[in-house]
């Protein structure tokens, strides 16, 4: 496994943070990578953008910033159009289709969506969607293991709330995992990110 | 590159519990220490290392990208024993926690550029008056509010020289959370064995990320206690060179009698205004870090067992620097990177032990030059090459390692 660098961005109150804590806190914390994260402070982050970076390597992670992120994970419109000509070709956007038109298109990238909203409406609260995207990102890449992704969101939610979160990243799960066989809706092709994470458990296979 | 490789030598040679020597260090307190592993963002750490410390008073008027650093503090004070205190100012934030070290307490503050210039006055005072207490200045792109939310370097000469008069300072510079716990203990420790302010000098890329930090349990935490009198107040002297230049503490309201002064002292702690006790205290001051210099210094160095080019960067820089050492170790550039842990005193027997050998320095650092000039001076002609940057974002390691493949060809 090589380092993974990725994206995560929506609105504020989405989030978006607490879903770049989690999968970070799960990737470092018990399946013992190397994890960085770094999240939006500038004067960008105060109005309605919102995003935290992350990098996972099997080393030590020297340099803290993203060059070029291998997985996009959008959340709002806006997130989508201005983080997504930072995606690596041959890399992974995973998307809240219901918010997002994938416009303009990038027919070098893999893009897949959830209706992470809707799940998390159906679940009782709009508020889950973002551990709906958690448990979508584990299904489709295996960038976590599912048992480190639920001890840390049992670690990183409120108290009160784990059921209602596991629930959410249960769903993201299960989806991201029927998807899996599916080529790409644009390219017609496999996604190409096996490569990032072909040591993992739930490694991409087409 | 395996990951042994990245792996630092500690060059001080020794551990930090046995650089107190002579010392009989305590273990932390329990009921203050966090132990386990956390996803915690360097600000965050650097509290809890505050914490496992012993710190049990901070004031300070919250500055971004220091904030969270307080923050924690004030939820977590109040389960530890611990006071915060939200001042109105720097000035007055700076001066709490002195007067809270004379209390008896373990005092920090933390800021950033601006506040740190308007606590350069008490600064002073602390090395004046001895008191040991810590800085924490999370340091922003400057001059003057310049950029709050994006790293910088450029307050390392500051810490050595901003306030006036003549003192020597200690400074360490921390380059992931991790260290901001490991490091911070390590400040305090310094800043009771010395009773002396200790600068700790992160920047903005450290203090916001969010990396593993492990926190171990209180008895493998060694504490430097502070050196209190077992004088009785007739025989006890507060400003007494005490053998190695740190004269004994006592706490205000126990009955011994201290004054404290800004004004040039005698042993008493009384002003005398005149050059043979200016020339006495201010010596011992001085005398007492640079006397002490190779206990203080501590360096990590990387690949330098054959380097030719050495690289030496300190906080975020070292980090982006050492990415460039391995990118020119797989072109068969043999280059090495020395990592000033403690930034003041400055390393300078090291670096003047390598201008013998080495080929070529390459500073890298998030100003426009700072540290290069202590560099340069102690490598008594051995070529020096800056690679600065003005703030807002690290080095690219491509930038750093281009000037690698000049300086050796």
């Amino acid at each position: 496994m090589e380092s993974v660098e990725i994206q995560i961005a929506g609105f504020g109150g989405q989030g978006v943070i607490l879903a770049g804590m989690v999968i970070g806190r799960a990737a470092t914390i018990y399946d013992t990578k190397h994890v960085t994260l770094t999240q939006s402070f500038g004067p960008e982050a105060r109005g309605s953008a919102c995003s935290v970076q992350l990098i996972v390597s099997p080393e030590p992670v020297l340099n803290p910033y993203l060059t070029h992120p291998h997985l996009l994970v959008a959340m709002s419109q806006e997130a989508y159009t201005r983080f997504v000509p930072d995606l690596r070709p041959g890399g992974l956007l995973l998307y809240e289709q219901d918010l997002i038109e994938l416009e303009p298109l990038r027919s070098d990238i893999t893009a897949r969506g959830i209706p992470a909203t809707r799940f998390a409406e159906e679940l009782g609260r709009k508020l889950v969607l973002n551990m709906v995207m958690v448990g979508f990102v584990t299904g489709q890449t295996g960038l976590i293991s599912p048992q480190a992704g639920r001890k840390s969101i049992a670690d990183s939610v409120p108290k009160g709330t784990e059921k209602l979160n596991t629930s959410a990243f249960e769903k993201g799960l299960e989806y991201g995992r029927s998807l899996k066989s599916k080529v790409s809706p644009l390219t017609g092709k496999p996604p190409d990110i096996g490569r990032f994470f072909e040591d993992t458990e739930d490694f991409v296979r087409s | 590159m395996d990951s042994a490789a990245v792996q630092a030598h500690d060059a001080s040679g020794h551990d930090q519990a046995g650089r107190a020597g002579e010392f009989n260090l305590v273990s932390a307190n329990p009921k203050s220490v966090l132990t386990g592993a956390h996803f915690m963002d360097g600000d965050h750490a650097a509290c809890e290392g505050a914490l496992a410390a012993g710190a049990n008073f901070a004031a300070g008027y919250p500055i971004t990208p220091s904030t969270e650093v307080v923050e924690r503090f004030a939820a977590r004070a109040p389960l530890v024993g611990a006071t915060f205190l939200q001042m109105e100012d720097e000035l007055a934030s700076s001066i709490a926690i002195l007067g809270a070290a004379w209390g008896g307490a373990k005092s920090f503050t933390v800021t950033s550029g601006p506040g740190f210039s308007l606590m350069m006055e008490h600064i002073g005072l602390a090395a004046m008056t001895e008191t040991p207490c810590v800085f924490v200045n999370v340091q922003r792109g400057g001059p003057s509010t310049g950029l709050p939310t994006l790293p910088g370097q450029g307050d390392m000469m500051q810490a050595r020289w901003g306030s006036h008069g003549d003192y020597e300072i200690i400074a360490l510079s921390p380059n992931s959370p991790q260290e901001c716990f490991d490091l911070m203990i390590e400040a305090f420790n310094l800043s009771e064995r010395f009773r002396t302010p200790v600068m700790f000098m992160m920047d903005e890329s450290v203090g916001h990320m969010t990396e593993k930090v492990v926190i171990p349990p209180a008895d493998q935490i060694k504490i430097f206690p502070r050196r209190f009198t077992a004088l009785p107040p007739n025989e006890y002297l507060p400003f007494d060179a005490n053998g190695d230049g740190v004269p004994e503490m006592v706490k205000a309201g126990d009955g011994y009698r201290i004054h404290v002064t800004g004004l040039t002292h005698d042993e008493r702690g009384y002003p005398a205004l005149n050059w043979r006790s200016q020339q006495k205290l201010v010596s011992r001051l001085v005398g007492k870090i640079r006397g002490h210099a190779d206990e203080i210094t501590h360096c990590n160095e990387y690949l330098m067992e054959d380097a030719e080019v050495v690289l030496i960067a300190y906080g975020i820089t070292s980090r982006v620097a050492l990415a460039a050492v391995q990118k020119a170790r797989q072109e068969g550039i043999r280059a090495g990177l020395l990592r000033p842990v403690v930034v003041w005193p400055f390393p300078e027997k090291r670096i003047r032990e390598l201008a013998s050998k080495a080929k070529a320095f390459v500073v890298v650092e998030m100003n426009l030059g700072q540290m290069v000039n202590e560099v340069e001076r102690c490598a008594a002609g051995t070529k020096t090459v800056l690679i600065p940057h003005a703030g807002g974002n690290v080095h690219a390691p491509e930038e750093i390692l281009q000037v690698i493949r000049e300086v050796t060809q």
